[in-house]
């Protein structure tokens, strides 16, 4: 029991879940998110343009507007959206769920100063054209020293959350306001908030002195060193993404069909498995750096990588076996895979989730691990097939998942309710198959040579004869088609969620609306509001649909990987 | 009233400060010192 003492008027319980939302966390949460739309905007416009000048036909931009919109791109989505975004779900992951108020509201407002500033100034000096970089701004290319500040500040705004978020942590077990463990989706959300604090350090070991070289005042950095300690930076906050993007699944999972994880202990092992060793998968970017040692690409890509990547599977295990069992509790029961056609499918919230899960797993761990090998990563390395995988990975898998979250955000935490909800139900499906799309496309182009980062894949101009095969061309128009697809998705996403935000009918003192029917839903608040207080009768429940879905996983995976190395002993004869 | 026994690898997964310094650790040491003390111990190259 809480013994912290808490004035009702700081707080509201939620209608629907039951939940205690704080007040000032709830602005501070709303601020983060509404920013990291902003944000994810900017990019999603940035993207198109980007897909519409890969798409070899089209050729949108010219070569200056490429680089500048791929700095404008990598930046707001890979930083700007996903960390916005993950700092409001650590502000709600620590107060709601551990039933305690932020713990400073001082903190909370200067973090957010700092990095809508940065977000600004790095967004501002990227238009102004003094930034075409790219967003890994190798040395010795050299941008305006407000692209380094920029990023810093955004960066030291971020730690800041993650030290408020780590003393709201602290605060709520010093004053006892949740019993024995901590939730599991808090759990996942600290990983993140750890995983974050090792990502930030590296950035501003990179930035800082690269900073103080753009300024004049520093020699420039090893352009080797660099490249470690910016993909620290890089990487590692794809890392955040991934642990809270499996956070959101269990979250999400739990409030539409009543899963329950089946065994915590495990899971929270899997999220410790992240902790220590998800950062190591850094090193696959420099997997053809020759300052580096075989023995320290493949400790830190392969053997120790491969733990976190255990975890993964231990998550790509659990999260769609405790729905297996949730849906089997309900009555569904038919077959191995009837519970599976019986998922909530038409609330977008799970749609998104559950391709998020599908298209991360299926497509971007599959893919990242095979591209992770360091023998295989030389037929792979800066070509299409790279964005092929983090697409999956960080857009179809993170970013979706987000949206997901989104849809019950929005009525939970802002309190307003959607309009055209038939459009909502579609959206995660635009979006997911427009980014499976464009990512098939860039993968096969990517067999083909054809390189990332690129603005003419033909070399137009060049003395001797180039380019790739007509083929290569028409997986770059796959690419563009895809990704046309996927910013309609983005652009209905944004759509739905500014109309229901700013005018939406309003929740206030009401519960959710229901995405299932009246039925479904009741048998989910039943099993949510029951639990598994009965153990032995559902704890080791048989889960054949999601062991199938396993094999079929673990028969992918090894197709992709041998065809891999079959492809390379094609390219590289021994003997 | 008796405290109920918590399972050290319970205390361990609860202690989020030790997880915080592994966490650090781990990924300092294994990837970026140890590639730093690699890049740093190279020779510099001579342009010829």
């Amino acid at each position: 029991m809480s013994t912290e003492t808490i004035k009702k008027s700081a707080y509201r319980v939620c209608e629907t879940t039951g939940l205690n939302i704080f007040k000032k966390a709830e602005f501070f949460t709303k601020a983060n998110a509404v920013l990291a739309v902003i944000f994810l905007l900017i990019g999603g416009i940035a993207a198109l343009t980007l897909a519409l000048t890969r798409w070899s036909n089209v050729m949108l931009l010219d070569d200056v507007w490429y680089y500048r919109m791929i700095t404008l791109h990598g930046t707001n989505m890979l930083v700007f959206w996903i960390i916005f975004f993950e700092m409001a779900i650590l502000y709600f992951a620590s107060t709601t769920l551990l039933n305690t108020e932020v713990f400073s509201k001082a903190l909370g407002y200067i973090s957010l100063v700092l990095m809508s500033v940065g977000a600004i100034m790095t967004n501002y000096i990227i238009l102004d054209g003094q930034a075409d970089v790219m967003l890994t701004s190798y040395p010795p290319l050299q941008a305006h020293p407000l692209f380094y500040l920029g990023i810093i500040l955004f960066a030291v705004g971020a730690l800041v959350v993650c030290f408020n978020f780590f003393a709201t942590l602290y605060k709520a077990k010093k004053n006892k306001t949740y019993e024995g463990s901590m939730p599991l989706v808090t759990f996942g959300a600290t990983t993140a908030a750890i995983i974050a604090v090792v990502a930030l350090l590296h950035g501003a070991a990179a930035l800082i002195p690269t900073y103080f070289w753009s300024m004049g005042w520093a020699e420039m950095m090893d352009p080797g060193a660099y490249r470690l300690l910016w993909w620290g930076l890089g990487h590692h906050s794809q890392q955040i993404n991934v642990a809270a993007m499996v956070s959101v699944w269990y979250f999400i999972a739990t409030l539409s069909t009543g899963a329950k994880p089946l065994n915590e202990t495990v899971c929270r092992g899997a999220f410790i498995l992240y902790i220590l060793f998800i950062n190591l998968a850094a090193a696959h970017h420099l997997l053809v750096d020759p300052g580096l040692s075989s023995e320290w690409k493949i400790w830190n890509t392969s053997y120790a990588m491969y733990l976190a990547v255990l975890a993964s599977m231990i998550h790509g295990y659990t999260v769609p076996a405790s729905m297996e069992v949730a849906m089997r509790r309900k009555g569904y029961n038919k077959g191995i895979f009837g519970w599976f056609a019986k998922l909530p499918w038409k609330d977008p919230g799970f749609s998104a989730v559950a391709l998020s899960a599908i298209i991360f797993g299926f497509i971007g761990g599959i893919t990242g691990v095979t591209l992770g090998t360091e023998q295989i990563n030389i037929m792979a390395h800066n070509t299409l097939r790279i964005p092929g995988h983090f697409h999956a990975t960080v857009v179809g898998g993170t970013s979706l998942a987000f949206m997901g979250l989104c849809y019950y955000l929005v009525p939970l935490i802002f309190q307003k309710d959607f309009y055209l909800k038939k459009l909502a139900r579609i959206q995660p499906w635009l979006f997911g198959g427009g980014i499976v799309i464009m990512s098939f496309g860039m993968s096969f182009a990517g067999t083909y040579g054809v390189p990332r980062r690129l603005y003419d894949s033909d070399f137009s101009g060049a003395n001797l004869e180039t380019g790739f095969d007509s083929i290569a061309h028409i997986f770059l128009g796959v690419l563009g088609v895809g990704g046309v697809i996927a910013f309609t998705g983005l652009l209905l996403f944004i759509g739905l969620i500014v109309a229901a935000v700013f005018f939406g009918p309003s929740l206030k003192g009401k519960r959710m609306p229901t995405w299932q029917s009246e039925r479904e839903q009741k048998m989910t608040d039943e099993l949510i509001s029951k639990g598994y207080e009965v153990e032995g009768e559902d704890y080791h429940a048989k889960t054949p649909g999601t062991i199938g879905l396993v094999i079929i996983f673990l028969l992918s995976f090894a197709i992709y990987y041998f065809a891999n190395w079959a492809a390379l002993t094609d390219l590289w004869h021994i003997g | 009233m008796e405290e109920e026994k918590i399972h050290p690898i319970q205390k361990f997964m609860d202690n989020i400060w030790l997880l915080l310094a592994l966490g650090i650790a781990v990924p300092s040491l294994s990837y970026t010192f140890w590639g730093l003390a690699e890049i740093y111990s190279l020779a510099k190259g001579i342009l010829p």
